[in-house]
């Protein structure tokens, strides 16, 4: 019994080191299988992954309208203190004062792309974006502002 | 047609003519050991690139792609880089010892070079015990491995020169009697006579079943001879922080480097000589026009070509094949490697005295 247990134990170790080789050996003759993307040759082809965090943006539309209600969700939802709401005062038709986003003010050099900030805002407004050559010269353009000069609320937000 | 045997007999020739025979012989011995270190360099070279290749397409990488065509010479750009760094010698390590290391295993690796056949006609000298030589100055390098262990004076080195002693002297074991099983059919030490014998079929084809469990353990035995992975307990990047060679840099630590390289090519070279026919075309029996054919190919190029084939499975073991612990390394060896070819060993006596081989 012994002798048999000995081969047996040599059969199967062969057979699953074998089993090991016949893949690497598969992906040795398949080069289409290759995973690594040669960055900066590919720059036009590049596919990023949709969860991808590259930077956090404030998406507009058409008519230069954002959703953001200035209410500093992701201000305080920020680890590292790199987004800045500054807010102001809009009047209404009706002659009431109405708080309004004045300036996001995002700092990307001290942004860990974490994505807290998207989580916590409840209207949508910020999300992530997957562009990521973002080096500069002069780190001031890293700060940046992300509700686009004379943009607006989209109406029927806030209710 | 092209071959090294019509070279090294033109230069013989022109030095002869010129020179008096003792200078000649002087010249010449210049001129293999400016060759040695020149394959040295060249296999360094192109065995790492080939290597860092294998590995990179094996995990589904590109591997070096940035340093010239496909990477090639990324390699020269890191030997480079090797040349002009500090080669430190630690404070507390045995100055003289630590310094003798690597040129001991490099050396130990230079002198196996010597009876290796590379084409027809073409060897550095053909000793008449040549495998007894390689198979006992091959196990010298583990001295200058121990040796940088000891006067490294670092407990990890230690470890790592240990293991790599323990590792290297039962490997032999099993080796040295693989290369017996096809010295029993050959009935010669001298390389020239075991690649003459091969010439109607190599060994692997012509001795059967034992042929390819000699083959088998031979490969087995050797990669853990040079102690790589899946063997590569000596060095353990990740728990002995590259064993022996750990407080090495510069151009000590490329020595220890290109020797592991050298060493790969060597017992490779050994393993095609023995049991692949060494510079032998392939040949099938009575196919008169297809061995025709295959004569014309050079016979350095099948050499090279076989002995590049061996080096190529050793690096496909190396990045499909889990490491082994050191109890388990052991056990493979004692209990599976070492019984089996000396069951294997006195199966080839029997066939070879009942003449039960082509």
């Amino acid at each position: 019994m012994f002798l048999k247990e000995y081969f047996l134990d040599i059969y199967k170790a062969t057979k699953s080191l074998l089993t090991g080789m016949k893949l690497t050996g598969y992906y040795f003759t398949h080069h289409k299988e290759i995973l690594t993307e040669e960055y900066p040759e590919n720059r036009k082809s590049l596919q990023l992954a949709e969860r991808f965090r590259g930077e956090v943006i404030m998406p507009h539309d058409a008519n230069n309208e954002h959703t953001c209600t200035g209410c500093s969700s992701c201000e305080i939802a920020c680890p590292n203190g790199s987004i800045k709401i500054i807010s102001k005062f809009d009047i209404t038709p009706e002659g009431k004062k109405k708080k309004a986003i004045d300036q996001h003010i995002y700092h990307l050099e001290l942004c860990t792309m974490c994505g807290l900030c998207v989580e916590a805002c409840p209207t949508d407004a910020i999300k992530m974006a997957n562009t990521f050559e973002h080096s500069v010269f002069n780190r001031n353009h890293l700060i940046k502002r992300l509700n686009k000069p004379g943009s607006k609320i989209k109406e029927g937000i806030e209710e | 047609m092209f071959s090294l045997e019509g070279i090294t007999n033109f230069i013989h020739e022109w030095l002869n003519s010129h020179l008096p025979a003792t200078f000649a012989l002087l010249v010449e011995f210049v001129l293999v050991g400016v060759a040695a270190i020149g394959l040295f360099a060249f296999l360094g070279l192109v065995l790492v690139w080939m290597e860092r290749k294998v590995a990179a397409v094996m995990q589904l990488r590109l591997g070096p792609n940035r340093l010239g065509p496909k990477g090639i010479f990324q390699t020269s750009a890191d030997t480079l880089k090797l040349i002009m760094k500090e080669a430190l010698t630690p404070d507390n390590a045995d100055k003289l010892l630590f310094n003798l290391a690597p040129f001991v295993v490099i050396i130990v690796a230079m002198l196996i070079l010597a009876p290796i056949s590379f084409a027809k006609n073409f060897q550095i000298w053909d000793i008449n015990i040549g495998v007894l030589y390689v198979t006992a100055i091959s196990s010298l390098s583990v001295i200058g491995v121990l040796m940088a262990g000891w006067s490294s004076g670092n407990k990890y080195s230690l470890l790592g020169a240990m293991l790599s002693g323990a590792q290297i002297v039962s490997y032999e074991l099993s080796a040295g009697l693989s290369i017996l099983t096809i010295i029993v059919l050959t009935g010669s030490l001298k390389i020239s006579d075991i690649v003459a014998s091969q010439e109607n079929g190599w060994w692997i084809f012509k001795g059967h079943i034992p042929a390819i469990i000699a083959f088998v353990i031979f490969i087995i035995a050797s990669t853990a001879e040079t102690n790589r992975a899946p063997f590569d307990l000596a060095e353990a990047e990740s728990e002995l922080t590259a064993g022996f060679h750990t407080e090495y840099g510069g151009m000590k630590f490329a020595l220890f480097f290109l020797a592991e390289y050298i060493n790969i090519f060597i017992v490779c070279a050994i393993g095609a000589t023995l049991f692949l026919g060494g510079w032998m075309p392939f040949h099938i029996g009575h196919w008169v026009a297809f061995n025709h054919i295959m004569d014309y190919i050079p016979s350095s190029f099948w050499f090279f070509g076989k002995t590049g084939f061996l080096i190529f499975l050793i690096m496909w073991f190396r990045w499909t094949f889990p490491r082994l612990r050191v109890d388990q390394l052991l056990n493979l060896e004692w209990k599976y490697l070492l019984p089996i070819s000396m069951f294997n060993l006195l199966l080839m006596s029997v066939m070879a005295i009942m003449g039960w081989y082509f």
